[in-house]
């Protein structure tokens, strides 16, 4: 009963983004481009080699996660508190068999389509310049795919719970962009003092940027892949019923 | 010649006392609540991570960098274009969305069109505010650099009449590709513009490590002369190309202020 | 299970309590049968608990107490199935404005687990129903208001529902779209669909409900066919009389029928109006407006509530 009612969520957002995909395509596959050519490329010429490898090479596997993130973030609040607020879709779903669950499964099934569709695009680039160093690669895909239920639960969970829009501006600001900047996408979080290396390794972008560097140049990640691999299903599992019970709790009285 | 002939042009046109009504209309509108002081606020938190995150971080990686002969740390290098960056996304962020919002939905200017303040005042009068608002987060960010030992105070205070400069030159350009915007969808655009021009006017890396054809279509943009007259006043290397900048940037102001004012002339008194 | 009711509720009761506010009662203790095929209406001001009491009946809130019972399941326990058979058109629209209208059916079709195949089509014919074929293709946002409450009520009927839930279905519509709404749904109600709407006008009551109930804070006032409140409630006729003065006649009206001062005017009830208007008349008073007219069920409302539907 449970699957196919978040199915057919799922496909309401296709064809929605049918519509829209032209305005996604700057934001989920130039962008990470731009910011591979002009850090890994104009910055790698003076960096030369990070944990042997290019530095290009060595922030692939980052900003491939970060996209993922971006997506995860960025498509969890707008048009998650304007389908409460102002188009009221999901209260055009409550009224028909569609439980809250539903609606949540049926959104994250959506974000890892856009997520894995970006980061696919992105890795192909990167491999045409040299960026990609495993035949284990692919893997980088899943991590990818995980990462961004791993964001965007909790963060759904948040829009499910705000009236005002302005909070998103302090999430961009004090946690999606601090989180890009300082889990270990442009240079190892060994070189932050010990403190600041505690928020990267709460944050988790820092883990699956382990995990895809792992996959993509066949370097060690910096704690046992299944702890890497658990924190991020954790992060998932406790976003995903946060978000359940939020949306149960905005959709009931 | 013909900037300061605009200039005049302008000035002719502008009553300072309504100019000033306009600004206070601004400052009132910030005790209105706290969301939009915290975006203020939290506005300048940007450049300055990134100044941790790549000067810092990525810093510890290059080590030392040597552009026209001087050699100076990665977050030298860096810190001033943040500072550049700065005063861009804070005039930028005053000049279009919310310029755009106010144009649009709020009518805010309709209304202050029915008064005797004509559209080039109210045109000044928001630029002079994003240049306000520029402002704060540019000597706090300057006292940031001094503090980490990236600027000495004296190339701070050369710093900062430079980075107003910009703020007005992008605040002026800004409220003119404002009025060319159909709707919310164009913002995308000029995010990712934006965003473009961030990563790729100086502020990473030198341009001249670019290819040659790549270099010189970075040098016809704005923040690259931007970010090259500030970090030559605060790093100290003084030379006759920062006057190619600051000609530039004064170009860019009277220009977009012409646009702007007729363009504001057209949408709001037909 | 084929005698029971589709809607049947005992002492139902929705109290919200607030952080730091008196818990506050919107539908307090009320009885309710609804047989299939049956036309229903709550009529009631703005804040009377028909929305409220609606809510509940769709499965989408709690009751606070009592028993509630629909469509012979227990909408805690089966709200999703009993969900499944229901067509809910909601006080405030909220169709996809970035769907097409004909995708707005389409993808609603789909949440109740229906083929594509049969959403198809059944889009098709709910679209030719309440006229919008020509603008199946078209956006939903450039729709005038009436389009858009025609076609959230297509919607809600895209599952062929049991039992149709409609909230206010012709407020904030002007006169012709309304007659256009009430033409479509007086058509449902001919193919025997059952209907429950809520209204605060009086006309749209009489027009389409078989049978219903005035509610008035909470509780239920009044319950029968139109006619039949209009007969219990109020006489065949109402005279409207003005004066020019602000003199209160009451006193010589006193005899002639039941008497309702209002601010602008006086009603007087009685079965043969004309008759009350001559005896007016004899008894020396000169109203500067006359009006004889046949008794609504504002005129019931007043009676029961002494306040007006619309304010």
């Amino acid at each position: 009963m449970a699957y196919p009612m978040a199915a057919a969520v799922l496909e309401r957002e296709l064809v929605l983004y049918r519509r829209l995909w032209q305005a996604s395509l700057l934001g989920s596959f130039v962008m990470p481009v731009l910011f591979l050519l002009s850090i890994g490329v104009g910055v790698g010429a003076y960096v030369g080699t990070v944990e042997g490898v290019s530095y290009l090479a060595w922030i692939v596997p980052g900003v491939l996660a970060s996209t993922a993130f971006q997506i995860g973030v960025g498509e969890s609040t707008y048009p998650v508190l304007g389908d409460f607020k102002w188009v009221r879709a999901y209260h055009a779903m409550r009224a028909t068999q569609v439980m809250p669950s539903d609606m949540v499964l049926g959104r994250q099934a959506y974000l890892v389509f856009r997520a894995l569709i970006a980061v696919t695009v992105f890795l192909v680039v990167a491999a045409l310049f040299g960026g990609v160093q495993s035949w284990w690669a692919p893997a980088a895909l899943p991590v990818a795919a995980l990462l961004t239920v791993a964001v965007a639960a909790p963060v759904t969970a948040f829009a499910a719970s705000i009236e005002n829009d302005s909070y998103f501006a302090l999430l961009f600001r004090f946690f999606m962009i601090p989180a890009t900047l300082f889990s270990g996408v442009f240079f190892p979080l060994q070189q932050l003092p010990e403190v600041l290396r505690w928020l990267g390794y709460a944050s988790p972008l820092w883990h699956a940027v382990e995990l895809c560097r792992a996959a993509t140049l066949g370097l060690p990640t910096e704690w046992p892949i299944a702890v890497h691999v658990a924190y991020l299903l954790l992060c998932a599992g406790v976003g995903l019923a946060l978000a359940v019970w939020r949306f149960w709790v905005r959709l009931g009285d | 010649m013909v900037t300061a002939s605009i200039a005049a042009n302008i000035a002719a046109r502008v009553e300072p006392s309504r100019v000033a009504a306009v600004v206070a209309r601004n400052v009132g509108a910030l005790r209105s609540g706290p969301a939009y002081w915290v975006v203020l606020v939290s506005g300048f938190f940007e450049p300055l991570l990134y100044l941790l995150s790549i000067g810092v971080g990525v810093g510890a990686l290059v080590g030392d960098l040597t552009v026209d002969g001087q050699t100076m740390s990665y977050a030298q290098f860096v810190a001033p274009a943040m500072l550049a960056v700065s005063a861009m996304s804070g005039a930028l962020a005053e000049t279009t969305y919310n310029f755009f919002f106010k144009l649009k939905y709020m009518k805010t200017f309709e209304a202050v069109l029915a008064t005797p303040v004509r559209p080039m005042e109210v045109a000044v009068g928001e630029l002079l505010w994003s240049v306000v608002r520029g402002g704060l987060y540019t000597v706090i960010f300057l006292g940031i650099m001094v503090a980490f030992g990236l600027a000495t105070p004296l190339g701070a205070l050369a710093a900062l009449p430079a980075a107003m400069l910009v703020g007005l030159s992008f605040g002026a350009l800004g409220m003119a590709v404002s009025t060319l915007m159909r709707g919310w969808q164009d913002f995308d655009l000029l995010t990712t513009g934006q965003f473009a021009l961030f990563l790729f006017s100086g502020t990473f890396s030198p341009v001249q490590n670019y290819p040659a054809g790549v270099e010189i279509l970075i040098q016809l943009t704005p923040l690259y002369h931007a970010v090259e007259l500030v970090r030559g006043l605060a790093i100290g290397v003084i030379g006759p190309g920062l006057l190619v900048n600051v000609a530039y940037l004064l170009a860019m102001v009277a220009a977009s202020l012409w646009f702007a004012s007729r363009r504001l002339e057209r949408l709001l008194l037909e | 299970m084929a005698d029971e009711p589709l809607i049947y509720a005992r002492g139902l009761v929705k109290r919200f309590s607030r952080k730091g506010a008196e818990p506050f009662t919107a539908v307090d203790g009320i009885d309710l049968d609804v047989a299939a095929g049956e036309a229903f209406g709550f009529l009631g001001p703005n804040g009377a608990g028909k929305s409220s009491t609606m809510r509940m009946i769709g499965c989408v809130s709690r009751p606070t107490e009592g028993e509630l019972r629909i469509l012979g399941m227990d909408p805690i326990r089966d709200g999703a199935r009993i969900r499944s058979r229901l067509g809910v058109c909601p006080q405030l629209d909220n169709l996809d404005p970035d769907l097409t209208v004909r995708e707005n059916l389409t993808t609603y079709a789909r949440y109740f687990g229906l083929s594509r195949e049969v959403g198809r089509r059944r889009a098709a014919e709910l679209l030719e129903f309440v006229q919008l074929a020509d603008r199946a293709e078209g956006k939903v946002d450039p729709l005038s208001g009436g389009m858009k409450r025609r076609l959230t009520i297509a919607r809600a009927l895209v599952n062929e529902p049991d039992l149709v839930l409609l909230d206010e279905p012709t407020t904030g519509l002007d006169p012709q779209a309304r007659h256009l709404v009430w033409e479509r749904l007086y058509q449902l109600k001919q193919r025997g669909a059952t209907l429950v709407l809520t209204t605060h006008y009086m006309d749209e009551a009489e027009q389409l409900c078989d049978r219903l109930v005035v509610m008035d804070g909470g509780r239920i006032v009044a319950e029968g066919s139109p006619r039949s409140l209009i007969g219990q409630y109020a006489t065949a006729e109402v005279v409207e009389l003005r004066f020019a003065d602000e003199v209160d006649y009451s006193a010589k009206l006193e005899g002639i029928g039941r008497l309702d001062p209002l601010p602008d005017r006086l009603l007087l009830y009685a079965d043969d109006g004309d008759g009350a208007v001559s005896e007016v008349h004899r008894r020396g008073l000169s109203p500067s407006s006359v009006l004889v007219r046949r008794s609504t069920l504002e005129d019931v409302f007043l009676h029961l509530t002494g306040r007006t539907l619309v304010d």
